[in-house]
C-alpha cells in the first residue's frame, strides 16, 4: 500500500496572543505539489499559520510536520537550513529597500556564496519571467505597487522553492495586475509542481490558483472544499464568506447602523 | 494598591529590555565564533559609525577641550598656577570626556539610527523575509552594527583626545598668552598609559552598549510608524543613560 505522505502536515496547532485565541488546534494536510487556499475574515490567524510553519511565530502546541520532520523541533541553525526549499511572498512585498531589484531577487543565492555574476543572471531570467525586463538596477523605492509584487514574487522563486507560500498575493492591486499574478502563479504551480499554500479574500484568484480551499474561521478549519464545489457548497459560513454578505451566521450587519448619528450636522 | 501595581509593572518592564539586550550580546557572542561574518557589511557599518561621526565628534572634541582651558585657567589664574591647565585638559580628555562625550554623541547619532533602520526593516516584515530566505537576521543586521560599534569607538576617541587637547593648546597658547612648550610638556608630564587605554577600554564598552541597545530596540519593534518613532527615542535614551551609569562603574573598576 503506498498512501502519499502529506508535504505538509499540521496537527493541533494552537497559538494564542495574551489572552486572544487566534489557532485552536489547527489540523490540516497539504498534499505534494498541491495548491491549498486559505480563506477567512480578517484577524482570523491566516497570516499567523503561515509564519507558524515558517517558523516566525512559536506556536503554543501542536505540530508542524514536513515531509514527515517536525520543525518545530528543529534548533534555529536546521529551521534555516530548511528555510531554502521555501520561498515567501509577503503581503506587502517585504523588499529590501538598501538593496537594487537584482539584489533583493537574487538575495538568497547570494547569501550561499553564488557567484555573483551568474545570480545576477539567475535574477534577470527570473524577473524576465515576471514581465520586468531591465528594471535589475532600480531601487526598490522607484517601484509601483504591481511591480513591486511582481519583484517580490521573482525573490520567492528565484532559489528554486519547493514550497512557496503567498500572503494575499493581490491584494491591493488592479484587477488586470491581479489576473497578472494568478496566471504567474498557476503557471508556476502547473509548470513546476511546486507546493503552494496562499492566503487570500480574493474570490476570484482563490478559484484560479488553487486545488484545495481551506477556511479558518473562529480558529479551526471550518471547512475544506474545492474550487468547483464554491458554486454549490452549502455550508452558511462559507457561503456567507464567498458572496461576501454582512448577513449570515457571522453577523455583522448590526455594524455602523448608527452611523448617520455619527455625522449628524 | 494601584501605585503598587505600577511600580511592579514598571519594574517588570525594565527587567524584560534589560533581558532583551543580554540575549542579544550573548547571541551576538556566540555568533562571531561561526562563518559567515559579513566582513564587507562590517566595513560598511564601521564607516557609518567612524567615518560619517567625525565631524561631529572632532568638533565635539575641539570645543570641549577649549572651554577646559579656559575655565581651568580662570581658576588657576587666581592662585598663579596656570602651568597646570594642560594637566587638566589632558588628563580630563583622555580619562573622562573624550570616551563619554563621544560615547554620548555616537549614541544619539548611529544609537537612533540602527534603531530606525532595524524598527522599519521589522514593522515592514523585511526582516521576516531575511529568515525565509535562510538568512539568521541576527547574524546579517545585528552582528556587523555591534562590532562596527565596538571597534570604531576607541578609534574615534583616540581622535578626539588629540583634538580635546590640541583645543585647550589653542586657547592657552594663542589666547591666554602661555608658553607653547610648558604646556606640551605638562601635557603628558603626569599623564600615564593607563590613563589613555582606560579611555580605549571604557569607549569599546560603550560602543558595544550602543550597539546592542540600538538594534534591540529596532529589532524587537512592533506597532508601526509610531513603535518605531519609541524604539528610537528609547534607544537613544537608554543608551545614554547606561554610557553614563556604566562610565561610574567602569572607572570605579579600574582605579579601584
Amino acid at each position: 500500500m503506498n498512501i502519499e505522505q502529506p508535504r505538509i502536515k499540521i496537527r493541533g496547532l494552537s497559538k494564542r496572543f495574551e489572552d486572544k485565541v487566534i489557532l485552536d488546534k489547527v489540523d490540516l494536510d497539504i498534499m505534494p505539489g498541491k495548491s491549498m487556499t486559505v480563506i477567512g475574515m480578517s484577524g482570523t490567524g491566516k497570516s499567523v499559520l503561515i509564519k507558524c510553519i515558517l517558523g516566525l511565530l512559536k506556536p503554543d502546541s501542536g505540530e508542524i510536520l514536513v515531509d514527515g520532520e517536525d520543525w518545530l523541533a528543529l534548533n534555529q541553525q536546521e529551521q534555516l537550513k530548511r528555510m531554502r526549499r521555501v520561498g515567501m511572498l509577503f503581503q506587502g512585498a517585504a523588499l529590501f529597500d538598501s538593496l537594487p531589484v537584482w539584489e533583493n531577487v537574487a538575495f538568497a543565492l547570494l547569501r550561499h556564496g553564488e557567484n555573483k555574476n551568474t545570480a545576477r543572471e539567475r535574477a534577470s531570467e527570473v524577473l524576465a519571467w515576471v514581465g520586468l525586463p531591465n528594471i535589475e538596477d532600480l531601487m526598490p523605492s522607484e517601484l509601483s505597487g504591481g511591480m513591486a509584487k511582481r519583484v517580490g514574487l521573482a525573490r520567492t522563486i528565484c532559489h528554486k522553492p519547493d514550497i512557496v507560500f503567498l500572503d494575499e498575493p493581490t491584494t491591493g492591486l488592479d484587477p488586470i495586475m491581479s489576473d497578472v499574478i494568478n496566471r504567474l502563479i498557476v503557471r508556476l504551480h502547473k509548470g513546476s509542481g511546486t507546493t503552494i499554500i496562499s492566503i487570500t479574500h480574493d474570490m476570484k484568484s482563490a478559484a484560479m490558483i488553487s486545488d484545495h480551499i481551506a477556511m479558518l474561521c473562529h480558529g479551526r478549519i471550518h471547512r475544506q472544499i474545492t474550487p468547483d464545489q464554491l458554486d454549490s457548497d452549502q455550508d452558511p459560513v462559507l457561503r456567507q464568506f464567498i458572496e461576501g454578505r454582512a448577513e449570515g451566521p457571522v453577523n455583522c450587519s448590526a455594524w455602523g447602523k448608527d452611523i448617520e448619528e455619527a455625522v449628524k450636522r | 494598591m494601584k501605585f503598587l501595581q505600577s511600580f511592579g509593572a514598571l519594574f517588570e518592564a525594565l527587567l524584560t529590555q534589560l533581558g532583551l539586550y543580554a540575549s542579544t550580546l550573548g547571541q551576538v557572542a556566540k555568533l562571531i565564533f561561526t562563518a559567515p561574518r559579513y566582513p564587507r557589511f562590517i566595513l560598511n557599518q564601521a564607516e557609518e559609525v567612524g567615518v560619517q561621526s567625525l565631524p561631529v565628534v572632532l568638533l565635539t572634541a575641539l570645543f570641549t577641550g577649549m572651554v577646559l582651558a579656559l575655565q581651568s585657567y580662570i581658576v588657576f589664574h587666581r592662585f598663579a598656577a596656570e602651568s597646570m591647565i594642560a594637566v587638566v585638559v589632558s588628563l580630563s580628555m583622555v580619562r573622562e570626556l573624550g570616551p563619554v562625550l563621544v560615547g554620548l554623541m555616537v549614541a544619539g547619532r548611529i544609537g537612533a539610527s540602527f534603531a530606525a533602520e532595524l524598527g522599519t526593516m521589522r514593522v515592514s516584515e523585511q526582516i521576516d523575509a531575511l529568515w525565509t530566505l535562510s538568512t539568521n537576521p541576527m547574524r546579517y543586521l545585528i552582528m556587523p552594527r555591534v562590532i562596527a560599534a565596538t571597534l570604531m569607538l576607541p578609534l574615534l576617541v583616540v581622535v578626539s583626545d588629540f583634538i580635546g587637547i590640541y583645543g585647550g593648546y589653542a586657547i592657552s597658547v594663542f589666547m591666554l598668552d602661555q608658553n607653547p612648550a610648558v604646556y606640551l610638556e605638562k601635557s603628558t608630564e603626569f599623564m600615564e598609559l593607563k590613563d589613555f587605554y582606560s579611555g580605549l577600554v571604557k569607549a569599546a564598552f560603550f560602543g558595544m552598549l550602543i550597539g546592542v541597545i540600538g538594534c534591540t530596540e529596532g529589532f524587537n519593534c512592533k506597532g508601526g510608524a509610531a513603535g518605531v518613532g519609541k524604539a528610537t527615542t528609547r534607544a537613544v535614551v537608554i543608551s545614554c543613560m547606561s554610557i553614563l551609569i556604566f562610565d561610574y562603574f567602569l572607572t570605579a573598576w579600574m582605579f579601584g
